[in-house]
């Protein structure tokens, strides 16, 4: 029998456990989990707020999940060590979790810049928990002017989700775009429009230097007033527990295709690594939900004793905002095929006969099927390319690779 | 597990597996009811160019990625059919973004319906397939898991 740690109870947990689970029934799995919260998915906060889910419908996993899995979830805990040499994990409780492995799971945190003033703001709040956003959607009135520091997808999903509660929303950004980890300049210019339309407004290239209680002195001495301050600047992996054991990290915890840790029984999953983007070809942070579930199962996987790699990471978003649906993937380098319209704008990049990545604005319908040529590295003279760059669609692949996937043919 | 399966070579492009498939997920008994003057919203799609046409809906996955991609745990697999609970979906459109196929849309309220082979209404035989005029929909055991 082996005995299973996962620190972190979010996506990468649930996967790591469904891995496990997957051929390993019997040990036992006890997950740490330091939000006092049954596992629900993280984007969905934005969405509890404005009121397109709600409560009792946020949980990523059925009420029985844990049970089913013979799961003991520690709820409101924190693992602050890993002790290698007795093979446990500690608490902050003092209590130690014996392991024969142990995945870390513990996602990220929001990164603070050390703001002058920034302790006299009574009304502030980041947006990473259902803690914080509960605190955050308490605390809004209609009257409330909202000051978003960043513009990045934490703090313009926040925006969404607030919207309608509040009187205005102001959002700032040091960079000179909006969405800079996910778009170039010109899509980002189209997003920003639209949201302007919808009564955004927003400052770029300037940020907060200083706070004096509810006015925050920009960095060009502008001022701006506010009675409810949102800080989604970025966020830092939590990288600690695996750092303090002297295993390799970079801006997360450096993992191999197996979920391994630089240190043996150490696996690592979620938003708190960097793995392997394809796209890209070198070790980045993918914080991105569907990348933590499959990094948590490919680590569960090999905990159990099974063999599986994970050889098709990429960065990928689906992104709505008030009515407007960007999708993007992988890097974008390369060639560049572009298509433009009112609202509309598709970017496909190609290099070295194959897809790179792409940006799509609008119209985004099946667009599931250039991610997959780019996470598969599809040589792109076996496609129709012509039919690719018109539109997503089968029609694109041969007869052959058609009757294989609508008919069935192995 | 027995699938839908198209033969583009019998497809005669002619739409009837969409306004069937969207008259069974209505729940209502009248097609003209279900469908008259209102746009459709039906789960399976026909694609083609001026030489070839066929049908498009969930393969029903053996490795599900819509699954493990879903932002908010709707999507569900049980004894191979994927399944999906709409009053858990948010309309992230990740699915969409996932799908290898291109076999997703969203319905007519903003959340993702999809495909579940008419497991969730009274057909029996899914309605694409007893209502292709040419049987190039069959609903089939081809040995896939």
């Amino acid at each position: 029998m082996s005995e299973y740690v996962i620190i972190g109870n979010g996506v990468a947990s649930v996967g790591c456990i469904e891995g496990i689970r997957s051929s390993d029934k019997e040990s036992g799995i006890t997950v740490v989990s330091a939000e006092n919260h049954f596992v629900y998915g993280r984007p969905l906060i934005s969405y509890l707020l404005e009121g397109k889910t709600d409560i009792d419908h946020i949980n990523y996993r059925p009420e029985d999940f844990y049970d089913q899995n013979n799961c003991k979830v520690l709820y409101g805990k924190k693992a602050v060590s890993i002790d290698k040499k007795s093979g446990k994990v500690v608490l902050d409780d003092g209590s130690a979790l014996p392991f024969s492995s142990v995945c870390v799971a513990a996602g990220s945190c929001p990164f603070v810049p050390p703001f002058k003033g920034l302790e006299k703001v009574t009304n502030k709040f980041s947006f990473m928990t259902l803690d914080d956003a509960n605190a955050l959607g308490a605390a809004v009135t209609k009257e409330s002017k909202v000051l978003i520091i960043g513009s990045g997808l934490i703090g313009l999903k926040c925006a969404e989700g607030i919207f309608e509660k509040v009187a205005s929303i102001t959002v700032c950004d040091l960079a000179d775009r909006i969405l800079p980890s996910i778009f170039d300049a010109e899509c980002a210019g189209i997003m920003q429009k639209h949201l302007e339309k919808k009564g955004i407004k927003f400052i770029l290239g300037n940020s907060a230097s200083e706070f004096k209680e509810n006015r925050a002195i920009m960095q060009d001495g502008s001022e701006i007033e506010f009675d409810v301050l949102v800080l989604a600047v970025g966020v830092r992996a939590n990288v600690g527990l695996v750092k303090d054991l002297g295993g390799e990290v970079n801006r997360g915890i450096i993992v191999d295709e197996k979920m391994k840790t630089s240190i043996d029984d150490v696996y690592a999953a979620g938003d708190c690594t960097e793995g392997f983007d394809v796209s890209f070809g070198r070790k980045r942070v993918l914080a991105l939900l569907p990348n933590a579930y499959m990094q948590g199962y490919t680590a569960g996987v090999n905990m159990a004793g099974g063999e599986k790699e994970q050889k098709d990471a990429i960065p990928m978003n689906s992104l709505g905002l008030f009515g407007l649906h960007a999708m993007t993937a992988g890097t974008y380098e390369g060639e560049l095929y572009e298509e433009k319209g009112e609202d509309f704008i598709k970017r496909i990049f190609t290099k070295d006969n194959v897809l790179k990545g792409f940006i799509i604005i609008g119209k985004n319908e099946r667009a599931g099927i250039y991610t997959s040529l780019i996470k598969n590295k599809v040589p792109l003279d076996t496609l129709d390319f012509e039919a690719l760059r018109q539109g997503a669609s089968t029609l694109i692949f041969s007869k052959e690779e058609r009757k294989k996937i609508f008919g069935g043919l192995q | 597990m027995k699938r839908v399966y198209v033969n583009e070579e019998w497809c005669l492009g002619c739409h009837l597996c969409e306004y069937n498939c969207a008259f069974a997920c209505s729940g209502l008994k009248d097609m003209a009811e279900a469908l008259k003057g209102k746009p459709i919203y039906p789960r399976i799609h026909i694609e083609g160019n001026e030489s070839i046409s066929y049908a498009v809906s969930c393969r029903h996955c053996t490795d599900p990625i819509c699954v493990k991609s879903c932002i908010s745990g709707a999507f569900s697999v049980k004894d191979g059919l994927v399944s999906i609970d709409q009053s858990k979906c948010v309309g992230c459109l990740t699915c969409v973004l996932v799908c290898p196929n291109g076999a997703l849309a969203l319905g007519e309220t903003g959340v993702m319906q999809k495909c579940e082979l008419c497991t969730k209404n009274e057909c029996g035989t899914p309605a694409c397939v007893t209502g292709c005029p040419n049987r190039a929909i069959v609903f089939e055991e081809r040995g896939e898991q």
